[in-house]
């Protein structure tokens, strides 16, 4: 017992899948409660069968497929545009004092600029289309990519740059030899961290004004009152994140052994 | 040949909280072809800047540091350095490691896979070839660090305090084997250390270094027979020896303190 409130102490897994059973379990039981009870009003909190035909009713029309291709097409080119760019400048910046010097004023700027006060802006200059929700992503997650991946490479042990030219590496395999694989497991985590923000960016970006996206359809189902669509709509974006999420995982322990060994 | 020469070297730094400090100063030295050097000194007297200037890692202020008699402008693979806290590259494998610096020079795959596979066995690391630095314990990273250095073939050995995280026992376990494959290998090693014991156990000549600014105030030669074996650490001879580095050396550490204060109260 004692075992189970020492910091730090591992526990039997038994316990660690029972009281996570638990409480997801009693999360869906109060939700049931509420509902099949009549404690809160069907108008604001739908029936968990509601939601299940309201599930089976957009994925047979073919709806939800639509919204979360979009969805899922201005997240993934939005962040790969973001990513392939703010990565790579990022390490450097972290690693070259001229690269800071060079960007780090407006980097600073624009990153406590909080992207969602641009989207009125961007609505302006390029629409509600595709390219606006791809553009929203973009300027939200490249400028905190940029800062992380700056202190990931920042963080490398100068001992391991010392080493490696003590063994004849010259300034420019010091990048490919060093700085890269040094830097990879930190650039890992800094992309599943904002690749969760990219999603809530990219929900309000389609709350605000679009014409598809899950978003999109869940502003339509408040609008026409359907609350089971709404909830249909929230848990399909958290179980992409998660499925997201178990991609990175599965991406670490493929391409980065050695920070899954012990 | 490999002759390491330091000539009137000085190495001056400047912060902006302290303005400039002088590390070293004047700081001359001649270390023969394959002989072991080891320098001790106070915590802070500029031992490690010392050995970072003759890797080319840090550029002298003044003077110079030749080896035979080319100066040193850059760090190169002729100088191979292990360092304190092992420093192995986390995202290679034991083996890969010590490949590391054959695989810069393009040196085919069959001849790196046999000269690593020299220096793992030299360091007693079979079994762990393909064990990440995570899974090895302090002793074996630094056994990999060593390993790495040899594989190299540099021609002068620097070596930073490279035992001081060690446990003791294990500590005399890897002075044992450093001395073993330096018996075989025959290379001009520099190595610096605040342990005296460990200074006589390896060197043929030890330098004692003074308090910041850092420059040589004893060189003692070592005259015990090789090899070595350590219970020679208790013959009357080391002691003798012992005794000799450390009035010096604990003159230097009671300046370097009392600097210290000066230095904090100022």
């Amino acid at each position: 017992m004692t075992r189970l409130f020492t910091p730090k102490r591992s526990i039997p897994r038994s316990v660690e899948i029972g009281v996570g059973t638990a409480v997801a379990g009693s999360a869906l039981l109060t939700w049931c409660l509420l509902s099949y009870l009549q404690l809160v009003s069907g108008a604001f909190l739908p029936r968990p069968d509601e939601v299940w035909t309201a599930f089976v009713k957009v994925l047979s029309n073919g709806s939800l497929f639509e919204h979360m291709q979009v969805s899922l097409t201005e997240i993934y080119i939005g962040f790969f545009l973001s990513s392939i760019i703010a990565v790579p400048l990022g390490i450097f910046m972290g690693s070259y004092r001229i690269v800071a010097a060079a960007i780090e004023p407006l980097v600073n700027f624009m990153r406590y600029l909080p992207v969602t006060a641009l989207i009125p802006l961007l609505i302006l200059w390029i629409g509600i289309g595709i390219e606006q929700k791809i553009a929203v992503i973009f300027l939200g997650t490249f400028f905190q990519q940029i800062v992380l991946c700056a202190d990931v490479s920042a963080n490398v042990s100068d001992d391991l740059y010392r080493v490696s030219y003590t063994l004849g590496v010259n300034r420019r395999q010091v990048i490919t030899r060093v700085m890269l694989p040094a830097t990879l497991p930190g650039v890992m985590d800094t992309l599943r961290v904002t690749m969760g923000w990219a999603w809530t960016f990219l929900v309000v970006a389609e709350l605000v004004a679009a014409s598809a996206g899950l978003g999109y359809m869940i502003l339509q189902a408040m609008r026409g009152l359907h609350p089971a669509t709404i909830f249909v709509g929230i848990f399909t974006i958290g179980i992409l994140g998660l499925l997201t999420d178990l991609v990175f995982k599965m991406a670490k322990r493929w391409l980065l052994p050695w920070t899954v060994v012990h | 040949m490999a002759q390491v020469s330091i000539r009137n070297v000085a190495l001056h730094f400047t912060s902006r909280r302290v303005g400039t400090v002088t590390a070293l100063e004047n700081l001359s030295l001649e270390i023969p072809d394959k002989q072991f050097a080891v320098i001790v000194g106070p915590s802070g007297c500029g031992k490690s800047s010392l050995l970072h200037l003759v890797a080319g890692l840090t550029e002298v202020s003044a003077g110079g540091c030749y080896v035979d008699d080319e100066v040193v402008t850059d760090p190169g693979a002729d100088r191979g350095m292990v360092f304190q806290n092992y420093s192995l590259f986390p995202w290679l494998t034991v083996r890969k490691n010590v490949e590391f610096g054959l695989s810069i020079q393009n040196i085919s795959a069959d001849q790196r896979a046999q000269r690593a596979q020299h220096y793992i066995h030299a360091v007693g690391l079979n079994g762990f070839e393909d064990a990440y630095s995570s899974q090895l314990s302090g002793g074996m990273q630094q056994r990999a660090a060593i390993a790495r250095a040899l594989a190299n073939d540099p021609q002068v050995l620097l070596m930073d305090e490279p035992f001081g995280a060690l446990d003791s026992q294990t500590r005399t376990i890897m002075q044992e084997l450093l001395l073993r494959i330096w018996e075989r290998e025959q290379k001009t090693v520099l190595f610096v250390t605040h342990d005296i014991d460990e200074a006589l156990f390896l060197g043929d000549v030890v330098y004692v270094m003074s308090g910041r600014p850092g420059t040589i105030v004893d060189s003692v030669g070592v005259t015990l027979e090789r090899p070595r074996h350590y219970e020679m650490v208790t013959s009357s001879e080391f002691i003798e020896l012992k005794r000799r580095i450390m009035v010096n050396l604990h003159r230097e550490v009671e300046q370097a303190m009392m600097q210290n204060q000066e230095h904090l109260i100022g």
